[in-house]
């Protein structure tokens, strides 16, 4: 909610009952990523019932790749990151500094998809398929599920910077920029539950 | 030709003279639409004022429409399943199409009669109420009706095309995965659920907003209409049951579409999970639907009774503690499964809780109605004959909770009884008489009393009739869900009995039908605007509101404002003056949430055939809309001065 507060107060217009449509917006949002992080809790409880329901097919101790992954982490997390300093651009003014930012966040955002595709494509090969155990479903599906949410931002971040460009940094825009922000910083979040709960939990 | 030939035989469902029946009458609907709206040149005024529509009243309208169709559609189902049951050894209908009309009776009364019900009534009163000019997410409210017509329309034609679900409303694995149901009916149930719960979390999200952000100036949350609370109580439910069901949904999509193994019986799947997480959703959402009847009925009851609600902080903790128990309550509904008896006791225990805050309600209306002035209008009746129906709904639903009992009611008529009891007792009834108190200010005239009064006693002797047996019925071992029954189980008298209760609640909405087209005939004009003598702010504006509801945001200082400011005229104090009009700021109308809803509807139909040459196109269609959307900014405009006060003279007489 604090974010609410500070980016709804300084355009808040002082005409009686029109309601500050860019703050009732971010709330919304907030309200929104509640939603999907029960998404993501019904996800990870099916995947904590099923982990260890591999019906004779390979268990993650076999599957994971521990390098890759933690070297998909610290992509993620540095992408998390530089969207902060895209805001920070965008609060200091600075047009180009806020593309600039955007553009790296979205270079290593599909810098991640790159390495999750070649973990799956890889698991695949080893005839580890969404169709060999219930452990193996949870985990194409939780682990995807996230997958998916990183690329729609990336779509998402792709059509922003276009506006950004047409239109420069205005309320509407800069309260774009703000809800993909907290987008991604909590795709981020979902990822160090996922590294915990299925990799790290998974070779343990 | 002979491709064709068998592609309709397989794609239509064929060879039942009622399906066949249902065929030709949708034929011949369609064809008078269009014939319809041609003839009188409608076309571009369905589409300019109605489906590309923001306002949340024309909204609003739009799904009690929808609702009282999907009411006729549910209400057609039960009949065939009681008549099926009338008699021991009927003949009237097969074991696979009766599997397929208790399924779809159960989602429909659910999920497209009593949600889209419930957000009708959302739409029409909540910005009214609380002093608002439009929802917080007009675009949004629009992409929720539409997400949940298609979805509704694509579950709706599984009926004729592809055949219906057949595995119950809950659809429990390994039933409905696709070694149980290898059609394309359980798909039909999973997009048509699927699209429209969409709809119904974002509806959650937009009025969590609207009812916390846009409240008039001095409305402080306390000094909230009762409605306006248990609406909030309601989406709250709402935001945190959904998800789960759309998560449920797409993995047992999974399952049947791409091979997973989440509930299937091999290769390590656990259906037992699914009905956990069905229920997680599944209890929350009887209490979603009932809460904002709790509501209506204070708001009724306060309006009638002509006295304050009693208890109203009470009222605001029961309708808060009882979305909150909802969700600590799923497993009541498979005792039976082997959970085990700590884990039973506890959900026994958690469920009874629940009885304390109804019980609290029910007192509360109880003393607003001591000493009241009461009026016995329609809405009132429905109100008064809730409580003992809830009470015995309540009392039956207690006796379910205590788990060993449980083993003997399970999956029995008597639990069928009960859930209709509150269901029909406390969601319909309530909806019906929030409906019928509201009504004037959708359209500006009152439904035909004495009519009204016909269709509460068939509902209400009906409804007795139809389920007090079944309880004993199900006391004697009549389980849910059979189609048939021998001669020598003695069931028949009861069922007969049950029947001919169910036919007359059946004459009951006939009644409501013709007190709709006998009030359009003869409408009585309402030019008050307040045509029961209303309490909250909806009542003091004209009937029907005007596109921006208030020309001047009203500034509210007592609970029952409205109420409060009629005393005050009445004892001669004047009004404070009205604050200057100034330009008003309203949402512009678009027609990309039908479009976009549409997609979807391709979307799901191409999953439910596996038609990649749906499936494609219509997601592109969706992430096209929703990209045109994002690049359009100039989405509201301005109405001028000059004509809200046209408007306001033209709906006041003059006197403004």
């Amino acid at each position: 909610m604090a974010a609410t507060h500070t980016h709804g107060a300084h355009h808040e217009h002082a005409d009686h009952g029109h309601h500050d449509q860019e703050g009732l917006k971010m709330f919304g949002f907030w309200l929104f990523l509640i939603t999907d992080v029960i998404m993501f809790a019904t996800l990870f409880a099916t995947y904590v019932v099923l982990r260890n329901n591999t019906a004779g097919g390979p268990t993650g101790e076999e599957l994971f790749n521990i390098p890759i992954v933690i070297a998909s982490t610290f992509i993620l997390l540095t992408s998390s990151f530089t969207s902060g300093l895209a805001v920070l651009s965008m609060q200091q003014g600075r047009l180009k500094g806020l593309i600039g930012w955007l553009a790296v966040t979205a270079v290593l955002g599909a810098a991640f998809i790159g390495l999750e595709l070649y973990e799956f494509v890889h698991m695949v090969h080893e005839g580890a398929t969404l169709q060999t155990s219930a452990f193996l479903s949870a985990f194409f599906t939780l682990v995807g599920a996230h997958g998916l949410h990183v690329t729609i931002g990336l779509v998402w971040m792709i059509g922003l910077m276009l506006q950004l460009r047409r239109r420069g940094i205005t309320p509407v825009t800069e309260r774009k920029v703000n809800v993909l922000s907290l987008y991604w910083h909590f795709l981020d979040a979902v990822w160090i539950f996922l590294f915990t709960v299925v990799y790290l939990m998974g070779v343990m | 030709m002979d491709t064709i030939k068998q592609f309709a035989s397989e794609f239509f469902v064929t060879g039942d003279p009622l399906i066949l029946g249902a065929q030709v009458s949708i034929g011949l609907t369609m064809v008078a639409i269009v014939f319809v709206l041609s003839y009188f040149r409608k076309w571009g005024w369905l589409w300019r004022e109605w489906l590309t529509t923001v306002d949340h009243k024309r909204i609003g309208i739009m799904y009690v429409i929808c609702s009282i169709l999907m009411l006729f559609r549910g209400g057609v189902d039960a009949l065939l399943m009681r008549t099926q049951l009338a008699l021991p050894g009927m003949e009237f209908l097969h074991a696979d199409h009766y599997n397929q009309i208790f399924t779809t009776h159960g989602v429909i009364m659910i999920l497209f009669m009593a949600m889209p019900l419930m957000f009708g009534l959302f739409n029409i009163v909540i910005p009214l109420q609380i002093g608002a000019r439009d929802v917080a997410f007009p675009f949004l409210n629009s992409l929720s009706f539409w997400l949940f017509f298609w979805g509704a329309m694509l579950f709706n034609m599984s009926f004729v095309i592809g055949g219906s679900p057949d595995a119950g409303w809950l659809a429990y694995p390994p039933l409905s995965g696709l070694e149980g149901s290898p059609g394309v009916g359980q798909n039909f149930y999973i997009w048509g659920i699927q699209i429209s719960g969409i709809g119904s979390l974002m509806t959650g999200i937009n009025f969590i907003v609207t009812i916390l952000k846009m409240r008039a100036p001095g409305m402080g949350l306390m000094k909230m209409p009762m409605f306006t609370w248990s609406t909030l109580a309601s989406c709250l439910t709402i935001i945190l049951a959904f998800p789960i069901l759309t998560i449920t949904l797409f993995l047992l999509f999974m399952d049947r579409y791409f091979g997973a193994h989440f509930f299937t019986l091999d290769a390590g799947g656990n259906p037992m999970m699914y009905i956990n997480l069905i229920w997680m959703w599944g209890h929350p959402e009887v209490y979603i639907v009932i809460l904002p009847a709790f509501g209506i009925f204070s708001e009724i009851v306060s309006t009638f009774a002509k006295k304050t609600l009693f208890g109203y902080k009470s009222m605001v903790f029961a309708l808060m503690s009882i979305s909150i128990a909802s969700f600590f309550t799923w497993a009541h509904h498979f005792f039976t499964m082997g959970s085990g008896a700590n884990v039973n006791a506890f959900f026994a225990v958690t469920t009874m809780i629940i009885a304390i805050p109804t019980g609290v309600k029910i007192f509360n209306w109880l003393f607003t109605m001591y000493r009241g002035r009461i009026k016995f209008t329609t809405p009132m009746m429905w109100t008064i004959s809730f409580i003992p129906c809830f009470v015995v709904g309540g009392m039956t639903g207690v006796m379910l909770s205590v788990a060993p009992a449980d083993f003997q009611f399970h999956n029995s008529y008597f639990l069928i009884a009960h859930f209709h009891q509150v269901l029909i007792g406390g969601v319909a009834f309530g909806f019906f008489a929030g409906l019928t108190y509201w009504w004037p200010k959708m359209f500006g005239f009152k439904l035909h009393e004495g009519l009204g009064k016909w269709a509460f006693w068939l509902w209400n002797i009906g409804f007795y009739v139809c389920f007090m047996p079944q309880y004993f019925l199900g006391l004697d071992g009549m389980t849910r869900r059979m189609y048939t029954y021998d001669f020598d189980m003695g069931w028949g008298p009861l069922n007969l009995v049950s029947t001919v209760g169910g036919f007359l609640m059946g004459i009951g909405f006939l009644f409501q039908v013709w007190q709709i087209a006998h009030s359009i005939k003869f409408m009585q004009k309402d030019t008050t605007g307040d045509p029961w003598d209303g309490r909250t702010l909806e009542w003091s504006i004209p009937s029907p509101a005007p596109l921006y509801n208030f020309a001047t945001v009203p500034t509210v200082s007592e609970t029952d404002d409205w109420w409060a400011t009629k005393q005050r005229r009445a004892a001669g104090v004047p009004d404070a003056p009205a604050p200057a009009l100034e330009p008003i700021h309203m949402p512009k109308h678009s027609g990309i949430p039908f479009v976009m809803s549409f997609f979807w509807f391709v979307a799901g139909f191409g999953f439910v055939f596996d038609w990649l040459h749906f499936v494609i196109p219509g997601l592109a269609g969706v992430a096209i809309c929703m990209l045109v959307r994002s690049f359009q900014y100039d989405t509201d405009y301005y109405i001028p001065v000059d004509e809200v006060r046209r408007t306001e003279a033209a709906l006041r007489g003059g006197k403004a």
